[in-house]
C-alpha cells in the first residue's frame, strides 16, 4: 500500500471559479467531441489545486478532453463527482484513469435522461409560455419573469449540483439511479405533458371558414363552415392532429426546419384555396 | 438608427449568438433577444410583443443530444430589426423569422464543424499542460459563435429601413404574407411535438389529453390555473405510483444489503 498524500481540498475560490467556468461549458461545442473542451476548462481549477507536477497536469487535462455530452445544467453534478475523484487520485487513492472516465461516461446518459425532461421539457417551456402570454400584451413582466425565473433555476442546479457531487463523490451514482430523481423526472414529465396538452388547445389558432353547406331559412342564408362542424365535434381537433403528425415526422428524423417550412406551405396553400382564414 | 444604436445592436447580437450555443443564460430566446433589440432601438413595446410571438413558435426548440434546434438567436435579432426599423407588422416579423432560424442553424453547424480544429489545438496544449492555451481554444470558438450572429445582424441593421428593403418587403404578395400569418397560428405545434417526443413517456400521454380537454372546454381558465392542476396531477401520480413504494413492491428484497465500506465504484 502506498501511503496517502495529503491533498488540499478545493477552496471557496476554486469552487466559485469552477462554477463560473461551468456556465460557459458549451461554448466550444463541436461535432467531434462535443462539450469536451468546456468540460476540461471547467476542471482546470481542480486540476491546478490537486496536481502540481507538469506531467500529472497534462495527463489530467488530456483525460478531460475526451468526448462529453449531456444536459448542460445538471452536468455540474458530474463536475463535482469528477473533482472528488481527481482529489482521491491525487491523494494516491485506488483510482485509475479509466475509473474516472467510466464514471463520467456512465453518468452522462442517465443525467441527460433526467435533465432533458426537467429543464428543456418542463421548466423552460412552461416559463416561456407564461412569459410569452404576458409579453403578447406588451408587458415587460413577460421577459423578466422568463429570464429571472429560468436563471434562478439554472443557478441553483449548477451551484448545488456541484456541491452535492463533490461531497458525495461516487456515491451519487446510486442517487442518479435511485428513486428520488426518477420521481422528480416523472413529476416533471406529467407536468410538462399536461401543460403541452393545454397549449395545443389554447395557443393555436386555426380558422377554417370554408363554407360546406349553405341554405336559406326564413329569409336568412345559413352557412355551415368546416369550422362549425369541427367545433361541434372537438374544438382544437386540427391542432391535435397536426401535433401528432409532427411527432410522427420527428420520430422519423425529419429535420424540424423542414417540418416548419412544410407548415408554411400548408398555410399559404390553404389560405390561397380558402380552406384557412385569418 | 444612429451609430450608438448600431454598435449596441451588434453587441446584443454577439451576446445572443454566444448564448445560442451555450444554452446557458437564455439570452438567445426570442422573448429576451427581441426585447433587448427593442430596448436598444428605442421601441421596447414592439420588441416585447414580437419576442412573445416568436417565443411561442420557438417554445419547443431545443438542443437534445447531438440534434440541433433551429436557431432562435439570428431569427430574433434580425426580425426585430426589420419590424422596428423597417416599420413592418408583427406578422411580417414572424414570416421572416423562420427562414432566418433555418439559416442560423446552417451557420451554427458550420461553426461547430470549424470548432473541431480548436479541439485538436486544445489536445496539443493539453500535452504541454498549457492551461491558458486550452482556455483560448474554448473562448475562441465561443467568439466565433457570437460573430456568426453578430455579422449577419450587423449587415441587416446597416440596410434595414432603407427604401430598397422596404420596397422588397412590400412587394411580397399578400397571399404569401397572409398565408404565413395563418401558419403562424399553428406552427407552434412543431415545438410542442418536439417536447412531447423528447419526454419519451408514452405511458404518461393520458395527462397530455387531460390537459388538452380541460383547456378546450374550461373557458376562462388561464395558464396559471392549468399549471396548478398539472402540478397537482404530477404529485398525486407519483404518490400513488406503486413503483415508488418499496414496501408494496417487494418486501423480500428489503433486507439490508451490506454497505460495502468505501469501495469507490460500489
Amino acid at each position: 500500500m502506498t501511503e496517502l498524500r495529503k491533498v488540499e481540498p478545493l477552496t471557496k475560490r476554486d469552487i466559485l471559479s469552477t462554477y463560473f467556468r461551468s456556465t460557459f461549458m458549451l461554448g466550444s461545442f463541436n461535432f467531434e467531441r462535443m462539450q469536451a473542451i468546456g468540460f476540461c476548462v471547467t476542471m482546470i481549477p481542480a486540476i491546478k489545486r490537486f496536481y502540481h507536477k507538469k506531467e500529472d497536469q497534462a495527463a489530467a487535462l488530456k483525460r478531460h478532453l475526451e468526448f462529453f455530452n449531456t444536459t448542460p445544467w445538471p452536468a455540474s453534478a458530474i463536475f463535482g463527482v469528477t473533482a472528488a475523484m481527481e482529489q482521491k487520485k491525487a491523494e494516491g487513492g485506488d483510482i485509475d484513469e479509466a475509473a474516472i472516465t467510466n464514471v463520467k461516461i456512465g453518468l452522462m446518459g442517465p443525467l441527460a435522461g433526467i435533465g432533458d425532461p426537467i429543464y428543456w421539457g418542463t421548466a423552460r417551456p412552461i416559463l416561456a409560455a407564461l412569459g410569452a402570454s404576458l409579453a403578447l400584451s406588451g408587458s415587460i413582466l413577460g421577459p423578466l419573469l422568463f429570464f429571472f425565473g429560468i436563471n434562478i433555476i439554472r443557478f441553483l442546479t449548477r451551484w448545488y449540483g456541484f456541491q452535492v457531487g463533490y461531497r458525495q463523490g461516487t456515491d451519487i451514482v446510486q442517487d442518479v439511479a435511485g428513486n428520488r430523481l426518477k420521481k422528480l423526472t416523472q413529476m416533471a414529465s406529467v407536468l410538462g405533458l399536461f401543460v403541452m396538452g393545454s397549449l395545443v388547445s389554447k395557443w393555436t389558432s386555426i380558422k377554417m371558414p370554408l363554407v360546406l353547406v349553405s341554405y336559406k331559412q326564413a329569409g336568412h342564408v345559413v352557412n355551415t363552415s368546416l369550422q362549425n362542424i369541427l367545433d361541434s365535434l372537438l374544438p382544437g381537433l386540427v391542432a391535435l392532429l397536426m401535433t401528432f403528425a409532427c411527432m410522427w415526422l420527428l420520430k422519423r428524423k425529419v429535420n424540424a426546419i423542414y417540418i416548419i417550412f412544410g407548415m408554411f406551405a400548408i398555410g399559404i396553400l390553404g389560405y390561397w384555396a380558402g380552406i384557412f382564414g385569418l | 438608427m444612429n451609430t450608438m444604436q448600431f454598435v449596441l445592436v451588434i453587441l446584443v447580437a454577439l451576446i445572443c449568438g454566444m448564448a445560442s450555443v451555450m444554452d446557458e443564460r437564455q439570452f438567445h430566446r426570442p422573448i429576451v433577444a427581441c426585447t433587448l433589440i427593442g430596448l436598444v432601438l428605442g421601441d421596447l413595446h414592439t420588441g416585447i410583443i414580437l419576442g412573445g410571438s416568436l417565443e411561442l413558435i420557438a417554445l419547443g426548440w431545443m438542443n437534445v443530444g447531438a440534434a440541433m434546434a433551429p436557431d432562435a438567436a439570428l431569427a430574433s435579432t434580425i426580425s426585430a430589426i426589420i419590424v422596428i426599423v423597417g416599420h413592418q407588422s408583427i406578422g411580417e416579423g414572424i414570416a421572416i423569422a423562420v427562414p432566418l432560424a433555418a439559416a442560423g442553424q446552417v451557420l451554427t453547424i458550420f461553426v461547430r464543424t470549424i470548432a473541431v480544429f480548436f479541439q485538436h489545438q486544445a489536445d496539443r496544449y493539453a500535452a504541454e499542460a498549457n492551461f491558458r492555451g486550452i482556455e483560448w481554444c474554448h473562448f475562441g470558438a465561443l467568439l466565433l459563435q457570437g460573430l456568426r450572429v453578430a455579422i449577419p445582424t450587423g449587415a441587416v441593421a446597416a440596410i434595414a429601413g432603407t427604401s430598397v428593403v422596404n420596397q422588397w418587403l412590400d412587394s411580397i404578395p399578400p397571399v404569401i404574407t397572409h398565408g404565413l400569418q395563418v401558419s403562424g397560428g399553428f406552427i407552434v405545434v412543431v415545438g410542442y411535438a418536439m417536447v412531447i417526443n423528447m419526454m419519451k413517456a408514452r405511458s404518461l400521454m393520458p395527462f397530455f389529453f387531460i390537459g388538452f380537454t380541460l383547456a378546450t372546454f374550461m373557458t376562462g381558465i388561464n395558464l396559471v390555473g392549468l399549471g396548478i392542476l398539472a402540478a397537482c396531477a404530477a404529485v398525486v401520480y407519483v404518490q400513488l405510483n406503486p413503483d415508488f413504494h418499496d414496501s408494496i413492491k417487494a418486501p423480500a428484497a428489503a433486507t439490508n444489503v451490506g454497505t460495502d465500506d468505501d469501495d469507490v465504484l460500489g
